[in-house]
């Protein structure tokens, strides 16, 4: 199970991986479908399935839970080690370059232009995003005042960002609580 | 000790990030800004990069920070600090999945975190738009001046751009050629 060459094969499945997904996150599904289920026959489609319910509930980035999901059930604990690395490297590699890029070139003025230019077209990509994210929220009340409370507690009050993600953890529970408990009456 | 700092930093963000991407976005500018470690406009520059380099956005992001601010090593703190509280949790939760996923605190959490987040990132877009319009912060004289026009105008033609589904690659690239040609046509002072 654990032989060092299923080993090598999660890390490079997992540098492919990681090296061919722009934005990542859920951008990495499809292709970590198609490597681990349709190639290797590591995992069933349904486990696909699962790890993204278990990537949605759990901290952290979709990239890096998957990998440890698939790693631990391909190869135990080594497994999501190798596969965990795999996904991070490629990234790791390409931005620490870039860093170097950035700091001697940032004070050019083309990149100075170019960048004033980017700037602008970043915030509209955010805005896309936001919007996506948006139609996904649960259509309930409960959760756009959620939704309304943490932005004007964030932008507004400037409230610690953590507190506000516990608060939030809490309404939630205690709003599905009660909800139940009037269901069963 | 910046490398223990940095270490700690991003666990935080990694402990607290639901749903990826932009999630961590809130905790990376409230982080960054609370200790003095990245211009916010360096930020916002450095959110283009992360849209066209391949992997994921936390990674990325992680890795920069930490090479800004102590080098190799330092890049090599923050990212295992972002990714150790994913990995720790996830095998815990691959052992008993079936009960986790079931488990009503860990739905009724969830119910709440995931509005948090939209929340969350929208404050973080908002505080992204004050950088990009007002740079120099708050003051009425921006509306006369060129770049307030010029930014508003990419940006709306690109949030159409955006909305039509092209790719996001191409529109960084077609924002910094404008940027670039609008710079040397009006010589803006930047």
């Amino acid at each position: 199970m654990k032989s060092p060459k299923r080993l090598w094969q999660l890390f490079t499945t997992f540098f492919r991986i990681g090296a061919f997904t722009f934005g990542g996150g859920y951008a990495m599904i499809p292709l970590i479908q198609r490597e681990t289920v349709e190639k290797h026959g590591w995992i069933s489609d349904d486990d696909i399935l699962e790890i993204l319910a278990i990537a949605e509930s759990t901290p952290g980035p979709i990239a890096i839970n998957s990998a440890t999901f698939v790693g631990f059930r391909v190869g135990g604990v080594l497994g999501s080690a190798c596969a965990t690395l795999g996904v991070v490297l490629p990234s790791f590699i390409i931005i620490s370059l870039i860093a170097v890029l950035l700091r001697d070139f940032s004070d050019l003025k083309p990149v100075r232009y170019a960048f004033f230019g980017i700037r602008a077209g970043v915030l509209a990509l955010l805005l896309k995003a936001l919007w996506t994210m948006f139609k996904k929220c649960p259509k309930k009340v409960v959760s756009y005042a959620i939704v309304a409370c943490a932005f004007v507690l964030s932008a507004i009050i400037d409230l610690n960002v953590l507190i506000i993600i516990a608060a939030s953890a809490v309404v939630g529970l205690t709003a599905s609580l009660i909800s139940e408990r009037r269901k069963d009456k | 000790m910046i490398f223990l700092e940095l270490f700690l930093t991003f666990f935080k963000i990694g402990a607290f990030t639901f749903g990826g991407g932009y999630a961590m976005l809130p905790l990376i500018q409230a982080e960054v800004e609370a200790k003095g470690w990245i211009a916010q406009e360096a930020i916002v520059n450095f959110i283009a990069v992360s849209e066209s380099t391949p992997g994921p956005f936390a990674i990325n992001m992680a890795t920069y920070v930490g090479a800004e601010m102590g080098g190799v090593l330092g890049s090599v703190c923050a990212t295992l600090g972002v990714v150790m509280p994913s990995f720790v949790i996830i095998l815990i939760v691959a052992k008993c999945f079936e009960k986790f996923k079931t488990n009503r605190i860990v739905k009724g959490c969830m119910s709440g975190l995931k509005p948090a987040a939209i929340g969350l990132i929208a404050a973080a877009v908002v505080s992204v738009g004050v950088t990009v319009f007002f740079p120099a912060g708050w003051d009425t004289a921006v509306f006369s001046g060129a770049p307030f026009w010029i930014s508003l105008a990419i940006c709306a033609v690109m949030a159409v751009a955006a909305f039509k589904k092209v790719h996001p690659i191409l529109i960084i690239c077609v924002s910094a050629v404008i940027g670039i040609a609008a710079g040397y046509a009006l010589d803006l002072p930047l």
